[in-house]
């Protein structure tokens, strides 16, 4: 054959891109640590570094008199945080991601559910976008969505009106707590918003465990004699459960550290995430702000030890 | 002139030595295979010598060249994967083409080449297909053409018949055969199928544990295991403990006898032991007669057209005194 | 799960999902209406009455138009970015195997896992400490940061379908390292990381917490209408801006399933 060499070794290729080819194959670890390097400089060191120092910042202190940061390692400034109007924050802030965590697990499920079980191929396809489309949309337009629902000349009230309920509306709000002067500037409209924006991240773990089961595994329960309550508790809970865990992760996460939907839609009392932005803006007190930022990062740590343990990343 | 040239050749992995001081020399032209286990070193071995691992210590040549340290592109050998690997994002044509267009040959050359690639192994015409639309035995082929469209030195074939169905691995088995003879290139092929190494191969070694434990002849492999692996993987010789070789008036050590070598009643010429039948089996063109003698089991097998003897009977057996083989050691 | 019967569903769930569907789907479908409305002081529902006037108005405004283009170049030079860092670390991480390839997933993964106004915070803290002033460049750098791992999800998934023997049979053919990355690697992970790209696109375009952050007095789309939101000026424009934004952000979604839909995972997942 003219078109192939004879010999067993074929010579190497002329010029630079046959050396080098030559040598990565001698040296993999070499073109491994090549590879490495641009992400591990960016992520490691740029963005690591980045938060190690906002944790460092949280050992330090601010002078009350001359607002200047004093670089000596203290934990005052974490006393700071248990003092009750921060402490406030802290707990409302995890009783609301509680809140909307579970409340979004309950939206959530029969989504998942359906979806997993009954919905088959054109069907599956409208339920997987009709999830990524509201998943993916613009943060903003959606909170802006609510912002123009739950206005006091808005859909919501134009409903109830319609529907001569208004005094339910009114009866709601003149309650303490989740009431207020209009839905838009109430908790009840934050937990609203909160809900409608990070729902969407907990439908497909919960699916992705569903569909794990096997159909057949229900259908046994019901030929037992299973109530479909009962099925629901002692069958398809417990083999959800991993989804539902790693759907909170985000649900959880995403609302711990959401500082513009209390902003826009809420009263004025703040969340961690305005806390942080307040202190590191306005009131310049970056070890405060530090601080405050720590708080969900160590609150998500214990939360991801526990999922972990529960296997729920599986279901990521 | 000597293909592939192993010396002391050994792979390990860790703390396992996958592939262990292996020597091998595979003549040119020869038709070689490597038979064992899985895990037993001879798909390692294949590896080693197409160039995706390194030998741990030892000396490889390919007709002569050193082939350590040389990468898979720049050896002259290439391989048929068992799982075909064939590029699914490329029609046919362009897969059996793709060495020629690596190495640079012109479009309207290889083109050509690849078709005749493709004739050669009965699949003319299917170049424009995709990988994805052809059966497993199709694919076995196109991956067939695209190794042999390079004119290899050497060809190496793992596990080629493993994820074909067994009248097609038949089909297959010969027309390797042919392919072979006709176009003169030195085949490896790996298998864990003794059947296959035996009806195909001109020389076969055995592995087991990372070392060749006979390498020779189908015929030697078969009828004179040297070793208890060999003679238990190749076939389903009977192994003699020592204590029962010795009765029989031979040496001191484990002994492997072929069922088909065994006959009921006795004969001139022939050594005789008695036996009590403990499982009767009827296979078709025979029987095979289980018996116990001496505390080892021993199996024979006997002309369908004769009864077999009744279970808990005792009964003579004999065979010749040039088919009893004594084999190493302890395994 | 698939049930070998063919079983129905109960009432029950139907009405479930379905509102849970509604739920997500009707806001949206709302900002589309207020596109068209012709009330401009306040956000009164049913529309007044409908009209056409606002998308004009929104096309003579320049600053619109300078926030949009701010948007797009950030998001293209960041996609850019994430591409290459999002390969590099799959590739490494899917091809070999070695110490702390789970610290790697991990790194990669944090700048999502944890709230984004640390990660804004973080940034802007560590400008602030190294006096880099606020840029192009600052906003870039933290978007890029966060997209990595969209990149990083799709290409590992598809790494992990182009099996190994495909990159051996390629350079048992003949073909050395740079020819089988460009002949077999990359078009078999070709349509992944346009997803991926997409889908980086998308989370950067629409990003408002980190730019906050990192973007000192420039004007992202998102940041503009923020501004809208916490202090309402253009309603009207916000409206249409709003209805816009929804669109250019549905594309590289359905986009990035269409190219990932044959796939073992689809694009997305996890956003």
């Amino acid at each position: 054959m003219s078109i192939v060499a004879d010999t067993s070794i074929l010579a190497r290729r002329e010029g630079t891109s046959g050396r080098l080819s030559d040598f990565f194959w001698r040296n993999p670890k070499i073109l491994l640590l090549l590879m490495l390097t641009p992400p591990l400089l960016w992520l490691g060191v740029i963005y690591l570094g980045s938060l190690f120092a906002l944790l460092l910042q949280s050992f330090f202190s601010i002078d009350d008199f001359s607002g200047l940061i004093n670089y000596e390692f203290t934990l005052a400034t974490y006393r700071q945080l248990l003092i009750p109007s921060n402490f406030d924050i802290i707990l409302r802030t995890v009783l609301m991601a509680a809140l909307v965590t579970l409340a979004s697990a309950a939206i959530a499920f029969p989504i998942a559910y359906y979806a997993a079980r009954y919905a088959k191929g054109k069907w599956k396809v409208v339920f997987y976008l009709g999830v990524m489309l509201p998943l993916w949309s613009s943060y903003l337009v959606k909170v802006y969505a609510w912002k123009l629902i739950l206005a006091k000349e808005g859909i919501v009230t134009w409903a109830f009106a319609k529907l001569h309920l208004s005094w339910l509306l009114d009866a709601w709000l003149s309650l303490p707590v989740v009431g207020g002067s209009s839905l838009s500037i109430s908790y009840t409209g934050t937990f609203i918003v909160f809900i409608y924006v990070w729902m969407p991240f907990m439908i497909l773990p919960i699916q992705a465990a569903l569909e794990r089961v096997p159909g057949n595994l229900i259908e046994a329960s019901a030929d037992l004699g299973g109530h479909p309550a009962q099925t629901f508790r002692h069958v398809l809970f417990p083999l959800a459960l991993p989804g539902i865990i790693a759907g909170s992760i985000f649900t959880f996460s995403l609302t711990l550290g959401d500082y513009i939907i209390p902003q826009i839609i809420g009263s004025s009392r703040l969340f961690i995430g305005q806390a942080v932005y307040a202190q590191q803006g306005t009131a310049g007190n970056i070890p405060l702000a530090a601080a405050f930022s720590v708080v969900p990062i160590v609150i998500m740590g214990l939360y991801l030890w526990m999922a972990k343990r529960q296997g729920a990343f599986d279901a990521l | 002139m000597t293909a592939v040239l192993f010396q002391q050749v050994s792979r390990h992995f860790g703390t396992v030595r996958a592939v262990d001081s292996v020597d091998l020399a595979i003549a040119e032209g020869e038709f070689f295979a490597m038979l064992g286990p899985s895990g037993s070193g001879k798909t390692t071995c294949l590896r080693l010598m197409a160039g995706f691992e390194q030998p741990t210590s030892g000396h490889i040549e390919i007709f002569g060249e050193t082939a350590e340290g040389v990468p898979p592109y720049r050896r002259n050998v290439n391989t048929v994967f068992q799982d075909y690997a064939l590029f699914p994002h490329l029609s046919i044509l362009e897969n059996v083409a793709y060495g020629l267009m690596v190495k640079g040959v012109g479009k309207a050359e290889r083109l050509k080449a690849a078709e005749e690639a493709l004739a050669m192994v009965k699949l003319p015409g299917y170049g424009a297909r995709r990988p994805g639309q052809l059966s497993g035995g199709q694919r076995q082929r196109v991956a067939l053409a695209r190794a042999l469209v390079n004119r290899p030195r050497v060809l190496l074939l793992d596990e080629p018949l493993g994820a074909l169905d067994l009248k097609l691995r038949e089909q297959m088995q010969e027309e390797l055969k042919s392919l072979q003879k006709s176009l003169g290139i030195t085949f490896v092929f790996v298998t864990h199928d003794q059947g296959e190494a035996l009806s195909m191969a001109d020389r076969i070694a055995v592995f087991s544990d990372g070392r060749i434990q006979q390498l020779g002849t189908p015929e030697e492999v078969y009828k004179k295991p040297k070793t208890r692996f060999v003679a238990d993987f190749v076939g389903s010789s009977n192994v003699l403990p020592p204590d029962f070789v010795r009765t029989l008036g031979f040496g001191d050590s484990y002994a492997s006898l072929r069922p088909e070598a065994i006959t009921l009643g006795d004969g001139l010429g022939r050594k005789n032991f008695a036996g009590r039948v403990v499982a009767t089996s009827f296979l078709g063109a025979a029987n095979r007669v289980t018996v116990e003698a001496a505390g080892a089991r021993i199996a024979a097998m006997t002309p369908a057209s004769i009864a077999p003897p009744a279970l808990g009977e005792t009964v003579t057996l004999s065979f010749l005194p040039e088919d009893l083989h004594p084999m190493d050691g302890a395994r | 799960m698939r049930s070998d019967r063919n079983t129905s569903a109960p009432l029950g769930l139907k009405i479930a999902a379905g509102l849970g569907l509604a739920f997500l789907h009707l806001p949206i479908l709302l900002i589309f209406l207020y596109a068209f409305t012709t009330e401009e002081k306040s956000y009164q529902f049913p529309p007044p009455g409908y009209t056409l006037k606002w998308f004009a108005v929104t096309w003579n405004r320049p600053d619109v138009w300078e926030a949009m283009g701010l948007s797009v170049r950030v998001a293209s030079i960041s996609t850019a970015v994430a591409l290459v860092l999002g390969t590099l670390c799959a590739a490494a991480v899917s091809r070999t195997k070695f110490f702390g390839r789970e610290t790697i997933s991990l790194l990669v993964i944090l700048p999502i896992a944890l709230p984004g106004i640390i990660t804004g915070i973080a940034l802007r803290s560590a400008f602030s400490f190294a006096e880099i002033p606020f840029s192009f460049w600052t906003i870039v750098l933290g978007h890029a940061t966060f997209c990595v791992v969209v990149v990083y999800n799709n290409a590992v998934a598809r790494f992990r379908r182009v099996s190994g023997s495909l990159i051996e049979a390629s350079m048992d053919l003949g073909a050395d390292s740079f020819q089988t990355f460009r002949y077999v690697i990359l078009p078999n992970i070709g349509t992944a990381l346009l997803a991926g790209g997409m889908l980086a696109f998308a989370l950067s375009f629409d990003e408002v917490i980190v730019t906050t952050f990192t973007a000192g007095q420039q004007s992202t789309l998102p940041i503009w209408m923020l501004e809208e939101l916490v202090r309402p000026r253009q309603r009207p424009v916000t409206n249409v801006v709003a209805m816009v934004v929804v669109l250019v952000t549905f594309l590289p979604i359905l986009g990035a399933y269409y190219l990932t839909r044959d796939g073992d995972q689809v694009a997305g997942a996890g956003k």
